[in-house]
């Protein structure tokens, strides 16, 4: 019996209290044993371990640039004690077998708990259904699928999808981009920067007008709808409007989408290449308010690994992608807490409870209290560093975030009781 | 150049002085050649090129007919284009070929040789003259290089570290040559040829 | 000038200068001895990762005029299909001891991404749709060559309008010219079908028209820009009759313009789209003068980059993405 004794820690933000973990659940504190390891978390806040909806683990298929291993290791550094670990492997999870074996991957080597995400299409090809009753049926027991890095475009496609997932409580994650709106070759934001540089673009209107269709759909089918990475001002629009309609849609942003805009890419970075891309000041302007009002209901990742020799090439012939779950809890702090934005409890809301209730997680987002699950993240609010990529736990550096200085937030991280991370 | 504190300078030459060496070298370039026949002047900018004109005109005033006049920028030959950022090129102008021509190299001050040196490679990928002959308004002394001049308007033994300044009116408003004493540390960096 | 990477590198004093040397560059070609030997002992390589035969001779031409060593590499055949990275050809071929690198890419960027990696002064001879500064310089270098023959001594382009017509949202040739132009204190008209023009034109230092009827009688020089048929399945206009019934510059149009106007392209033409050959052989066209121009313009840059002292420290050593 291991125990270990956390004093003093605000807990979101809402009142100092002591914590003990007593194997990997919360054990009343008065009942500490002397023996037990104390942490002194004066001064530091504490929050559910977070849950990332979003994330490319890159295993099978591309472990030069990431694998359950290196990529939980980040999560935990990043405060995560749950990942879910998207389809678009090689070969692609779209079958009970390839799912349960990245989530054999994650008991045998990871540092958080992983979920594997299962395709919506064959091979990603956007034309025929998974096995999504088999991959829910198995060991993996997946919930979430998603064909993301692709839009599952074909409308009666996504109406079958979603009414077929509607038997097990499943969730399709779409990847909002029409493909005749936002053509293969489309690399940034369409709009003033990416016409002065002659860079092929794709208006907000690509996303927007997909996320309407789908909440359509959703209506009709009464089934669940997530939308992955919200990019425009244009979308949250359509968000409104059928959340007003109580149209059982969420929404998730990525860190990356709260800070940064189309003007990094003027020095033609491939760093800032990413899909959906940095858009205009104006979309992250909305995107915050949005995700203060709870409009966009979680924060995920869409960390995306690659390896530099696929990033060092000619901006438009670049890979799309940025590192993000190291970083992802300090650009929300930038961005929301310390403007006032949102208080630690929303966050721990949009950061942990929203996504471990998307995603069916049992264990994770709970209150931090006697007999639930010890999964806890303590978070020192006023430091900061600089940002040094080289020294990410990632096994990949396209990291955009590189030479700034942000919070550096993460103290100690504890899934299921085990420290993963201590500072 | 700007004007620190009292400058030593002195006047070598005054406008008079000037003509009447212009005078005398325009008839010992005539002699040498026994005429005008053949006779081409380029003059060295900036100031080479009026200094050729002015020759050009008096050569035209005692032979009666006017002697092909034109301009040859060496910025391209020099030897030490690598020590400075890169130098705006002047205007080459020639009036006719220079084949088989005598051509007469016209510059204000004679120092290093350098400049001639490059204009004498500037010449020889423009043609093949005759004979290439050299006129100064100034010798100053202090070659580096196995060059000397044919017609000089005067010979002027200087320091080192002085600098000759030739001005004219076509350019600067006024004739005169001074000697300064120059005791900035670029003055041996500049040094014109 | 340690790199030409844009138009906009260049203000109107340096414009100015480059095509007052490009004059004396020119008058190289009548001589018998076609060098001078400024450039001796330098090193350029032409770096195209697309094919440009027109473009790449000319600069060849230009730095063997001044005495360089010029050496052509064909890095055609997307470097992503070979598994090698740009930044991997372009730190292969500058390891080499280049003093210049004149990269022709197909991406937009490019040219700018390779500064980042390497010391060697970089040219931008075209990059996707981006920009082509030596283009735009021997176009603005020959247009002012026309005007100053009834113009001599014409400093620059103040009170000038000169209209850029055709595919402007592709054409790194109108985005360069654009620039130069308006930096010569030209006025500058676009004019295209809304298709053709870039997000953003509204936000461009250069008026916008979609009548090129209204446009051509108040203009000292129309810029035809080449219209590619491929546009034409990825819905930008309908059919090439309509494009050239709209927006080409038919026998018609010529009729249009001002006495002394000129009419100017960058080529490759497509006689009869976008250009009538009426107009491409017109007496005011200066099309041919164009690509004379070349050699004396490139020659004048591949100068300015190279022919004095590197006094510019090199890119210290570099943060970014960390090994």
């Amino acid at each position: 019996m291991s125990e270990m004794l956390i004093r003093g820690a605000d807990v979101l933000g809402q009142g100092r209290a002591d914590l003990l973990i007593r194997d990997d659940v919360f054990a009343d504190p008065s009942e500490a044993d002397v023996s037990a390891e104390q942490i002194d978390a004066d001064g530091l806040v504490a929050l559910p371990g977070l849950v990332d909806l979003h994330s490319h683990l890159r295993q099978p298929g591309r472990e030069d640039t990431e694998t359950v291993a290196s990529g939980t290791r980040a999560a935990a550094r990043g405060g995560f004690t749950a990942v879910l670990a998207m389809a678009n492997t090689d070969p692609v999870a779209d079958t009970a077998e390839a799912a349960e074996h990245v989530a054999q991957l994650g008991r045998r080597d990871g540092l958080a708990q992983v979920i594997p995400v299962g395709a919506v299409t064959k091979g990603l090809k956007g034309t025929e259904l998974a096995e999504l009753g088999l991959m829910a049926r198995s060991a993996a027991r997946v919930r979430v699928f998603s064909d993301d890095g692709h839009c599952v475009a074909d409308a009666r496609l996504m109406r079958r999808a979603m009414e077929y997932v509607r038997a097990f409580d499943g969730v399709i994650a779409q990847h909002a981009q029409d493909p005749r709106l936002a053509g293969p070759d489309a690399c940034c934001h369409e709009g003033a920067i990416s016409g002065r540089l002659g860079l092929p673009g794709w208006p907000s209107a690509a996303e927007a007008t997909i996320v309407a269709r789908d909440v359509q759909i959703t209506s009709l089918t009464r089934s669940r709808l997530h939308v992955c990475h919200v990019s425009s001002a244009e979308t949250v629009d359509v968000l409104r409007w059928a959340k007003a309609r109580d149209i059982p849609v969420t929404a998730e942003v990525t860190p990356h989408h709260l800070l940064l805009t189309t003007d990094e890419v003027v020095s033609y970075d491939p760093t800032y290449k990413v899909n959906p891309p940095l858009r205009a000041a104006e979309d992250v302007a909305e995107l915050r308010l949005a995700l203060a009002d709870g409009t966009i209901d979680v924060v995920a990742t869409d960390h995306a690994p690659h390896a530099r020799h696929d990033k060092e090439h000619a901006f438009a012939e670049a890979a799309f992608g940025m590192l993000g779950l190291e970083t992802a809890l300090a650009v929300v702090i930038e961005t929301m807490i310390n403007r006032g934005a949102l208080d630690w409890a929303t966050l721990a809301m949009r950061m942990s409870t929203v996504p471990a209730h998307i995603a069916r997680l049992p264990d994770q987002g709970r209150q931090l209290m006697v007999g639930e699950p010890a999964n806890v993240v303590l978070v020192d609010p006023g430091a900061r560093a600089v940002v040094d990529a080289s020294a990410s736990a990632s096994l990949s550096r396209n990291n955009p975030w590189h030479g700034r200085e942000l919070p550096d937030p993460v103290v100690a991280t504890f899934w299921l009781g085990r420290p993963t991370f201590r500072r | 150049m700007n004007d620190a504190a009292p400058e030593a300078s002195r006047v070598v030459l005054d406008a008079e002085q000037i003509a009447r060496a212009c005078a005398r070298m325009a008839h010992q370039i005539l002699e040498a050649n026994r005429g005008a026949e053949g006779l081409v002047l380029l003059g060295i900018p900036t100031r080479g090129v009026v200094l050729a004109e002015r020759l050009a005109k008096a050569m035209a005033d005692v032979e009666g007919i006017s002697i092909p006049t034109g301009a040859l920028d060496v910025t391209m030959y020099r030897d030490d284009l690598r020590t400075q950022p890169t130098r705006p090129v002047g205007h080459t102008h020639l009036p006719i070929g220079v084949d088989d021509a005598v051509v007469v190299l016209v510059d204000d001050v004679l120092f290093s040789g350098r400049t001639v040196r490059a204009a004498l490679d500037s010449l020889g990928d423009l043609g093949r003259p005759r004979a290439v002959r050299l006129a100064v308004l100034i010798d100053r002394g202090h070659r580096e290089l196995p060059i000397r001049a044919d017609h000089v308007g005067k010979n002027l033994p200087t320091a080192a570290d002085e600098r000759v300044r030739v001005r004219l009116e076509e350019i600067d408003g006024v004739n005169e040559v001074t000697i300064v004493r120059d005791d900035s540390a670029s003055s041996v960096a500049v040094r014109r040829g | 000038m340690r790199h030409l990477l844009s138009a906009a590198d260049l203000d109107l004093t340096s414009a100015t200068e480059l095509m007052d040397l490009a004059e004396e560059m020119s008058l190289l070609q009548g001589r018998p001895v076609k060098k001078l030997p400024a450039l001796r002992g330098r090193t350029v390589v032409n770096l195209f990762f697309e094919d440009s035969t027109r473009t790449r001779s000319s600069f060849e031409i230009a730095g063997k005029w001044l005495s360089a060593d010029v050496i052509n590499v064909s890095a055609k055949g997307s470097s992503v299909s070979k598994g090698e990275s740009l930044r991997d050809t372009v730190l292969t071929v500058a390891a080499m001891g280049v003093d210049a690198l004149v990269i022709r890419h197909h991406a937009s960027g490019a040219p700018r991404q390779a500064t980042e990696w390497i010391d060697a002064h970089v040219l931008n001879a075209g990059d996707g749709t981006h920009e082509h500064p030596t283009q735009a310089m021997l176009d603005a270098f020959t247009l002012r060559r026309h005007f100053r023959k009834s113009e001599p001594g014409l400093a620059d382009f103040a009170g000038k309008t000169i209209a850029i017509v055709g595919d402007v949202t592709h054409s790194r040739v109108a985005r360069s010219n654009l620039l130069l132009l308006q930096t010569l204190g030209a006025d500058v008209v676009l004019v295209a079908p809304p298709t053709l023009l870039p997000a953003g034109v509204e936000t461009w230092p250069a008026r916008v028209c979609t009548e090129l009827d209204e446009v051509l009688p108040i203009v000292d020089a129309v810029m035809m820009l080449r219209v590619q048929r491929e546009r034409m399945s990825g819905g930008y206009f309908p059919t090439p009759r309509e494009y050239t019934i709209g927006y080409g510059l038919t026998w018609p149009r010529l009729q249009l313009l001002k006495p002394g106007a000129a009419i100017c392209h960058p080529g490759p033409m497509n006689r009869g789209l976008e250009i009538s050959a009426e107009a491409a052989d017109a007496a005011n066209s200066l099309i041919l003068d164009q690509v004379a121009a070349g050699v004396a313009i490139r020659m004048s840059v591949l100068y300015s980059l190279l022919g004095g002292a590197d006094d510019t420290p090199p890119p210290s050593a570099r943060e970014g993405v960390a090994a």
